[in-house]
């Protein structure tokens, strides 16, 4: 008698358990949908013509196969000069944050010395400093430095957040390592500029790479300094780039959006193929803005 | 003796890793504070070569600006606003996808959660600003629904906008908030649930027992970052409503920026710059007490 209570009790606990688990699927499935639909939204706009971007009932597909916003972006010089930009700036962004930052990170993660705690609260506190506030110091000091409507100067503002970021981040993968690793090698006659490239970097290989797309990411998708520090055409990125064509375009929608879509392209391949190794150490550093 | 050699000559070693990062961030950053400053101090400055000494007179004239304090009152509503979002969205999420499910399928699921993140303000902006239109979907859905009875003007609309305005921070920012609660969820012991199982603990007991509590310390640093960085939020703001309609949305970042770039008057930008930086500091010394317990 007990024991055919119990295995009914098990079962029903059984099915209870499943029954959660594909209502769970079923929210997450939904919510998901939802929290997609402006991104699903844009590539089904960049792919109509803009007649028929407000059509009602809206339409996922287009009537036909139409790819002209495409096409046109990519024949326009104008836009391979914005992508062009954004590559650069990004790439020099993310060297001299990875190269300057990792040094920093491993003396912050091997060393103690007089100082240290301070240092760190004042890299920590780097990012916390509006960059509105930066801006117009900023925007005064570049004109005086001949850098106004160049890649360097926005290069140097970039610094102000990238550094601190790379910093912080690389720190935290360093900190994972674990000593004996460092003093084996030091044993062997390793230099710790040795013990860093030879012995750390290459077991914080993931933690570099995931911290170099973030470091890209983060210069791929500036827009406040970018847009206030240029004023040519040929100096403007990516975002500064779409914006202006809101202004000059009028109602493009097919255009502006498949520019967007070609300009988010990098980032979110990049982002994909590395998120498996960053998810955890991603909040250590937060990405501002 | 040679150990105290050895420890001089690794404190020394230590300074010059350190080098080169705190030199350009000293530099980049001393610099820009002293000057805007400076020119909160002066009237007319980088327009005119010599610009004239003030006083406090710019920082009068802003805090007896009707203007100044509407753009601070929308800046509290949009921060609180977008943090409170930011913090229910996510955490809802996270609960969500840490439940107990296939782990592939929670890889997926959480990726594509993110993806509000990845994107630039600008597209955000328009992604919305399309959605939102009169003759947008979101009418159209609403409507279906029987919800509304003809189109709303979404982001046009002075009473709507900063409501608009928040539905679009809460979707760009929850992902910051679900990946840092997610990590922190699975941190938390798997033997706190068993135990509070045994007491005879229901979903919502074991949340407000087991994961609040557990989670403390990862809301409040993450809750305060999410703010500093809201509260002085240009982009998204200046894409997608521009501050307007009229000025509705106006926030001290976009207000500033005007200042600057539309007026070119850089004394003004420079005094509200100053403000910010100075609720920006209050927060952020907060910030630091709590990280200073983990260094």
């Amino acid at each position: 008698m007990t024991n055919a209570q119990n295995t009914h009790t098990t079962v029903n606990e059984e099915r209870q358990r499943l029954f959660r688990r594909v209502m769970v699927y079923v929210a997450l499935t939904v919510v998901t949908l939802i929290m997609a639909f402006p991104i699903i939204w844009m590539v089904s706009v960049s792919l109509k013509p803009t007649v028929e971007t407000f059509s009602l009932p809206p339409r996922l597909l287009p009537n036909s196969l139409y790819l002209d916003g495409y096409t046109r972006i990519f024949e326009n010089p104008q836009f391979r000069r914005f992508l062009l930009n954004s590559y650069l700036l990004g790439i020099v962004v993310t060297i001299l944050s990875l190269a300057i930052g990792t040094l920093a990170a491993f003396g912050f993660s091997r060393y103690r010395f007089f100082g240290d705690k301070a240092a760190k609260l004042f890299v920590i506190t780097t990012q916390m400093v509006p960059s509105i506030t930066l801006l117009i110091p900023f925007f005064g000091v570049i004109v005086w430095l001949r850098l106004y409507d160049t890649i360097w100067g926005l290069v140097l503002t970039y610094l102000t957040f990238a550094l601190p970021y790379a910093v912080i981040m690389m720190n935290g993968y360093l900190d994972t390592i674990p000593r004996d690793f460092d003093e084996a090698a030091t044993i062997d006659g390793c230099s710790p500029l040795g013990v860093l490239f030879r012995v750390l970097l290459p077991v914080a290989a993931p933690g570099l790479i995931s911290t170099a797309v973030y470091t890209f990411l983060l210069s791929w998708n500036e827009f406040l300094f970018a847009l206030a520090l240029t004023r040519s055409v040929e100096m403007r990125t990516v975002p500064v780039g779409i914006s202006m064509m809101v202004g000059e375009f009028g109602l493009k929608w097919d255009e502006m959006m498949a520019f967007s879509v070609i300009g988010s392209l990098p980032v979110l391949v990049l982002f994909m193929l590395v998120q498996r190794f960053v998810v955890s150490g991603l909040s250590a550093g937060g990405i501002k803005g | 003796m040679t150990r105290i050699i050895q420890g001089f000559r690794a404190q020394g070693t230590a300074y010059l890793f350190l080098l080169p990062c705190l030199v350009i961030l000293g530099a980049l950053l001393s610099v820009p504070l002293y000057k805007v400053v400076e020119y909160s101090l002066y009237d007319n400055v980088i327009v005119e070569r010599n610009p004239t000494f003030v006083g406090l007179q710019n920082y009068r004239d802003l805090l007896t600006d009707g203007a100044y304090w509407s753009a601070s009152l929308n800046t509290i509503l949009f921060t609180i606003g977008s943090v409170v979002g930011h913090i229910i969205v996510g955490t809802g999420l996270a609960l969500l996808v840490n439940s107990d499910i296939n782990r592939h399928a929670q890889t997926l699921f959480r990726s594509l959660l993110i993806l509000p993140w990845i994107f630039t303000a600008v597209v955000v902006a328009l992604n919305w600003q399309l959605l939102l239109n009169p003759f947008g979907v979101v009418n159209y859905a609403l409507g279906q629904l029987g919800l509304i009875d003809e189109p709303l003007d979404w982001l046009g609309d002075p009473a709507l906008a900063m409501w608009s305005l928040l539905v679009i921070s809460t979707w760009r920012g929850y992902p910051f908030i679900m990946v840092s609660f997610l990590s922190g969820l699975q941190s938390i012991p798997q033997e706190l649930y068993e135990a509070a199982e045994i007491d005879g603990a229901g979903f919502f007991a074991k949340f407000w027992h087991v994961t609040i509590p557990q989670l403390k310390p990862v809301i409040y640093g993450v809750a305060l970052l999410d703010l500093i960085w809201t509260f002085q939020l240009f982009p998204l703001v200046w894409l997608t409503t521009g501050g307007g309609p009229g000025r509705a949305t106006e926030v001290l970042s976009t207000m500033t920026f005007r200042f600057a770039f539309v007026d070119f008057e850089f004394s003004k930008a420079a005094t509200a710059a100053v403000s910010i930086l100075v609720i920006s500091a209050a927060f952020t010394i907060l910030y630091l007490r709590n990280e200073t317990r983990k260094i």
